[in-house]
């Protein structure tokens, strides 16, 4: 067996498994704090980067666009809690899931409006020169010396900004105040209220947080399949890994999101044959989900139900 | 006498519009005193609570007569998060832990109105030195303690936004007995710190023993008022309630008791 391809393939699964690992966290973050799965999440990446995108077209420098565009996902977000979930507060979950669904086509019609429904290209190593990235195409590789493979270099970028995002969040659920009444308000709603935790405002908080998530994740995204609706496809992938990660737990998101990465690489390259040809890379990471649903339906990372006897 | 905290004048609650609720509450909490409200399953004392603190709107219920004032102020508009601020917080009936925290984490979302991090330690130790018992299972998962320590956890986390007044949901529900003493014990002291409490229960004998004043509330009304240790000595409350009836078995209809009415639904 050929170990460096074999690496190589490792890592590639790890990388992009990084990218789905930052689509599942919008998700876990709306369903941790509110119990809502939310279906936009979608039409949020790519209004986000669509929004990005369209101001550098018009010649707005890199990081004002990316300042822009963040605070007007946080608008989003809030206006969002405001309109959408507030009067939607204390209802079914059900009604919620199905105002999401509503938000998503709204939003999707909105920034065809906005923008338009034109396929573009995003190239940020365009606008990135930190030394990190060449200004060559990015899936131009690199030869990594003392290992001899090839890692994109946008790979490895991408990776980074995500990782630091994760851990930023991480520290932000587990040390600060806001991140501490953010999880005794998914834990539970009425005990929260009479505690004299603000709701809405939690609600606000946790919205903006993932509007900005989507943004990031937009754009890591776009740079491989470009700003048009094949994004909204991409954030599908993120369900098998919520479903095997756990939809409550972050940690849950990221080791999913890398099981999946790898999981589907290695079953294009050594089960394709088994399967029946090439292309299971499509539709490997659902079967994965389903097996694994069968086995921990709470995904890895789940909060398993605790309950007194 | 001394002034009054939370004064309750009248109110009628109605929940999806349709379910009359209460249909005339009145009440007064005393400044420093504890409060009783008793009745049984459905007679309201939730709801009332639940009006005072401001919750009901989660529940689709409003109050929709009369007015709800604490320390003077009309508070039938004031969100849960100002009340709490104001300093009156509920303590939820059947606990209401966040059961995916740790039993510390538990209790500091309770000071989540407080600006200072160095006053919410201190008053972190407090809630410890009240409740000895949960003090040693800070770091466990608050999902897996007792029915017991989840109410200390559930009060401990209301003490830490420095109430004046606590209104407390059947605290004994399903509790051994000791324990439910053991609780109203804890009542006791943080009432001779100045928190006054208006505590709902079923448990009337421990509610009253504990409490200055009582209130029995029954079908979304009160039906009768009056000092704790006079409601204890009535017989009617004492065959109802208590559970102590006098001569032995006696039947319903033999009591001379307090002025009944049919529930109307005109």
């Amino acid at each position: 067996m050929d170990w460096v391809y074999l690496i190589e393939v490792l890592v590639g699964g790890l990388m992009s498994g990084v990218m789905y690992s930052l689509v599942a966290i919008g998700f876990v973050l709306i369903y941790k704090s509110s119990g809502i799965f939310n279906f936009a999440q979608g039409t949020m990446l790519l209004f986000a980067s669509l929004t990005f995108v369209k101001m550098t077209e018009n010649g707005i420098d890199f990081w004002t666009s990316l300042f822009i565009a963040a605070g007007i996902m946080v608008i989003f977000g809030i206006a969002t809690e405001r309109y959408v979930i507030r009067p939607l507060a204390n209802q079914d979950l059900l009604a919620l899931f199905m105002a999401t669904v509503g938000l998503a086509t709204f939003q999707e019609g909105f920034s065809q409006f906005v923008w338009d429904s034109d396929v573009h290209g995003l190239q940020m190593s365009k606008f990135l020169d930190i030394g990190l990235l060449d200004p060559a195409p990015i899936f131009m590789s690199d030869h990594i010396p003392w290992l001899d493979i090839l890692i994109p270099k946008f790979d490895i970028f991408a990776s980074l900004v995500a990782g630091s995002l994760i851990v930023v969040l991480a520290f932000f659920f587990q040390k600060t105040k806001t991140g501490l009444s953010l999880r005794a308000v998914s834990d539970d709603h009425m005990a929260a209220m009479a505690v004299g935790i603000p709701l809405q405002t939690v609600w606000a908080v946790v919205w903006a947080v993932t509007g900005v998530i989507a943004l990031v994740a937009g754009l890591l995204w776009a740079e491989r399949v470009s700003v048009s609706f094949t994004l909204i496809e991409a954030v599908m992938k993120a369900l098998p890994v919520i479903l095997i990660g756990g939809l409550t737990s972050i940690p849950g998101a990221i080791v999913g999101g890398l099981v999946i990465g790898v999981g589907e690489k290695l079953g294009e390259i050594y089960l394709a044959d088994v399967f029946g040809g090439q292309g299971i890379e499509l539709w490997f990471a659902y079967f994965m989900a389903l097996i694994f649903l069968i086995f921990r339906p709470q995904g890895m990372f789940g909060e398993k139900l605790i309950e007194r006897v | 006498m001394s002034k009054s905290l939370l004064k309750v004048n009248n109110i009628e609650v109605v929940y999806n519009h349709v379910i009359l609720a209460l249909r005339g509450v009145t009440l007064d909490v005393e400044e420093g005193k504890v409060v009783s409200l008793l009745g049984a399953n459905g007679s309201g004392k939730t709801t009332t609570l639940k009006a005072c603190s401001n919750l009901l709107h989660a529940e689709r219920g409003a109050v929709t007569k009369g007015s709800i004032e604490y320390n003077e102020n009309d508070i039938s508009k004031t969100d849960a998060y100002n009340l709490v601020k104001d300093g009156v917080v509920q303590v939820l009936e059947g606990r209401h832990c966040f059961s995916h925290l740790t039993v510390e984490e538990n209790i500091m979302t309770g000071s989540f109105i407080r600006e200072n991090p160095k006053e919410a330690k201190q008053d972190l130790e407090r809630v410890y030195d009240h409740f000895e018992r949960i003090r040693i299972r800070k770091k466990s998962l608050a999902g897996f303690t007792s029915g017991g320590e989840q109410q200390m956890i559930a009060m401990g986390r209301a003490l830490m936004s420095r109430p004046k007044l606590i209104l407390l949901d059947e605290p004994s529900m399903g509790l051994a007995p000791q324990l439910v003493e053991e609780i109203f014990a804890i009542v006791k002291n943080l009432n001779k710190e100045g928190v006054s409490f208006l505590i709902a229960e079923q448990n009337a004998m421990v509610a009253l023993k504990y409490a200055d004043d009582g209130y029995i509330i029954e079908n979304g009304r009160v039906i009768l008022k009056g000092k704790a240790k006079e409601l204890l000595e009535r017989p009617d409350v004492k065959e109802m309630y208590l559970g102590v009836g006098a001569e032995g078995k006696t039947s319903f209809r033999d009591i001379k008791y307090y002025h009944r009415r049919k529930p109307s639904f005109s």
